[in-house]
C-alpha cells in the first residue's frame, strides 16, 4: 500500500506535471514553427485529442483500481478528470475564439444545425457541473447524488467519441480506436454491476 | 517543353546545407530525440514529433516557364505550407502524411492511358503527353471543401490543349481522371477509405475551359509528389477534391462518371462541387474560408461565388439549380 505521504507528496505532483506535458509539446511546436499551414486546426485538433484522452484514461481508474487492487489510484481520479475538463476548455476556447472568430451568432447557428457540435458542445456543458462538484465540500453535501451525477462522465465520453465520428470526412479509424477503447470500459462496469446483482 | 531531369550525382549549390543549418538542424534532431525520450514513458502524440523531422526532396527548376493568363495579384502561400499541406489520402489522411509518405512514388516512368469515346486512344509515355505542350505559369486560388485556401502558382498548359490532341468523337460528353492504383507504393490504398483508384470527372465543356490546366510543376519547379506529381489537373473554380493527383488514366465518357467522394459521402459531395459560399456542407458553412499561411489571428476571408472566377466560367452553368447540383 502506498502511503498518503508518497501520494501526496510525489506521485500527485508528478501526474501533475505529466498532465500538462502534451500542452508543453504543442507549445514547443508553435515556438519552433513546426506547426502546419492551419495553426488553428492543428490547435483545436490537439486539445480535441487531449480531452477525449483525458476522459478514457479517468475511465481507467475504477476498472484498475479493482481489477489490480491499487486502491490508491482513485485518489488520482479527480486531477485526470480535471485535466479532461481543462483540455476540453482549451478546445472550447480555441474554437469560440479563434476558429469562430467570437461571432456569437455563428456559434449558435452550429450549435444548432450541425449535429456534430451539437452533441460536442452538449459534451461540454455537462462536464461543468462535474468540474464544480469535484470538491470534498459537493462530495459531503450531495452524498448519494453525487455518485449519480457524476455518472454523467459515462454519457459525456460517448458524446465526445461521436462528436469525433461526425466530423472526419472518410477515415473513421481513429475515432472507432476511441470508441472501442469506450465500449470496452463501459462493458466492464456493466459486467461488474450485473454480477453484483446476480450473486 | 523541357525538363531538366537531374542526373543522380548532379548536387545542386541550392541543395547544400551551409555549415550552421546543418548544426541547427543536428541540433534540432538531438532535442527531438531527447523529447521522444522524456516522452515515451508518458502520453505524449508521437506525431508531434514525427512531423518536426525534416524530409529531403530532391528539387529540379523547369526551363522555358511562361507567365500565363488569369493569375491572381494575390501573393502566393510558401513553398513549404503548399508541400507540407496535402490531402492526398492515397499517402495518409493527415495533412502532413503525404509530404512524410509520398516519396514512395515511381513518377518516371509514366505512363497515361487515354480511352473511351476518342480518336486516338493508347497507352502514351508521360514524354509524348508533354511534348507539345509550352509550359506556362498561373497563380491561381485553391479553395479546399474543408474552407481552407491558398494561393498556388503552378505551371502547366490548359488541359483544352491536350484534349483536342486526342480528338474526341462527338459521343465525348464527359471527361473521366484516374488516380494511379498501386497499393505497394501508396499505402493508403491498402485500406478502402474510399474506392480506389481515385476517380474524377468533369463535364466536357468544364474540360475545354481555358481555365482549366494539367499541372506538372510548382514554383517554377518539378511538381512534388505529395502534390500530384507527375500530372495533375487543376479546376480553380471547383473544390479541391475535383482536382485529382497523379493522373494514370483519362477516359472519355457519354455517361456521367462516378466520382470517388460522390460515391463515399453523396449527400455531402456532388458531382460539380463549384465553390459556392451559398450552399452548404451538410457539416459546415462553406460562406468563408481561413486564408492559410497567415497565423493563428487572421481573419477569415468571404468566400466568393465560383472561387472568384465567376466571370470566366458562370455562363457554364446558367439555367442549372445550383443547390440542386451542388
Amino acid at each position: 500500500m502506498m502511503s498518503e505521504q508518497t501520494i501526496r507528496w510525489l506521485i500527485k505532483p508528478v501526474l501533475f506535471v505529466l498532465c500538462l506535458v502534451p500542452l508543453g509539446l504543442f507549445t514547443f511546436d508553435v515556438m519552433s514553427g513546426e506547426l502546419s499551414a492551419d495553426p488553428v486546426k492543428d490547435a483545436t485538433l490537439f486539445t480535441g485529442d487531449w480531452t477525449l484522452r483525458f476522459l478514457l484514461i479517468t475511465l481507467c481508474v475504477t476498472p484498475l483500481r479493482r481489477l489490480f487492487g491499487w486502491i490508491w489510484l482513485i485518489k488520482l481520479r479527480r486531477m485526470l478528470g480535471l485535466y479532461a475538463f481543462f483540455y476540453a476548455c482549451l478546445h472550447f476556447t480555441v474554437w469560440f475564439w479563434l476558429d469562430r472568430e467570437l461571432q456569437l451568432g455563428d456559434v449558435i447557428e452550429d450549435i444548432i444545425k450541425r449535429p456534430y457540435i451539437t452533441v460536442g458542445f452538449s459534451a461540454f456543458m455537462m462536464l461543468i457541473p462535474l468540474a464544480i462538484t469535484s470538491n470534498k465540500y459537493s462530495i459531503c453535501r450531495l452524498k448519494k447524488r453525487w455518485q449519480k451525477l457524476h455518472k454523467l462522465v459515462y454519457l459525456i465520453a460517448a458524446l465526445g467519441v461521436l462528436h469525433f465520428l461526425w466530423l472526419v470526412k472518410s477515415d473513421v479509424l481513429e475515432p472507432l480506436i476511441y470508441g472501442v477503447l469506450l465500449i470496452v470500459l463501459l462493458s466492464i462496469r456493466a459486467w461488474w454491476e450485473r454480477r453484483a446483482k446476480t450473486i | 517543353m523541357l525538363i531538366k531531369i537531374k542526373n543522380k550525382n548532379d548536387i545542386y549549390s541550392s541543395e547544400i546545407t551551409d555549415q550552421e543549418t546543418f548544426k541547427q538542424r543536428r541540433e534540432f534532431i538531438k532535442q527531438s530525440g531527447q523529447f521522444a525520450l522524456a516522452a515515451a514513458g508518458t502520453l505524449a502524440a508521437p506525431e508531434l514529433l514525427a512531423g518536426a523531422l525534416p524530409t529531403p526532396a530532391p528539387r529540379a527548376k523547369i526551363a522555358g516557364v511562361t507567365k500565363g493568363p488569369f493569375s491572381t495579384d494575390q501573393k502566393p502561400n510558401k513553398y513549404k505550407d503548399i508541400t507540407n499541406y496535402c490531402n492526398y489520402y492515397e499517402f495518409g489522411t493527415g495533412k502532413r502524411d503525404p509530404a512524410v509518405n509520398a516519396h514512395s512514388l515511381k513518377t518516371n516512368p509514366w505512363q497515361v492511358a487515354i480511352e473511351g469515346e476518342v480518336e486516338k486512344p493508347g497507352v502514351y509515355n508521360l514524354e509524348d503527353i508533354l511534348k507539345p505542350h509550352d509550359l506556362e505559369e498561373r497563380i491561381y486560388r485553391f479553395r479546399c471543401v474543408e474552407a481552407w485556401s491558398m494561393v498556388v502558382p503552378w505551371v502547366g498548359f490548359p488541359l483544352a490543349d491536350l484534349i483536342k490532341r486526342f480528338k474526341p468523337t462527338s459521343k465525348a460528353k464527359y471527361v473521366e481522371f484516374q488516380t494511379l492504383y498501386d497499393p505497394e507504393n501508396m499505402p493508403g490504398q491498402r485500406r478502402r477509405i474510399l474506392s480506389w483508384p481515385y476517380t474524377e470527372g468533369l463535364r466536357m465543356d468544364e474540360a475545354m475551359n481555358p481555365l482549366t490546366m494539367m499541372v506538372v510543376g510548382l514554383y517554377g519547379e518539378v511538381l512534388p509528389n505529395q502534390n500530384g506529381a507527375p500530372l495533375r489537373l487543376i479546376v480553380p473554380w471547383k473544390y479541391g477534391f475535383k482536382s485529382i493527383k497523379s493522373i494514370a488514366k483519362i477516359r472519355f465518357t457519354e455517361h456521367q462518371p462516378t466520382t470517388a467522394w460522390n460515391q463515399s459521402a453523396p449527400r455531402e459531395y456532388g458531382f460539380y462541387s463549384n465553390v459556392n459560399p451559398e450552399v452548404s456542407h451538410p457539416r459546415w458553412s462553406q460562406a468563408k474560408e481561413r486564408v492559410l499561411g497567415s497565423g493563428f489571428f487572421a481573419k477569415k476571408a468571404e468566400t466568393k461565388i465560383f472561387n472568384g472566377y465567376a466571370d470566366e466560367v458562370a455562363s457554364l452553368y446558367t439555367g442549372m439549380d445550383l443547390r440542386k447540383f451542388f
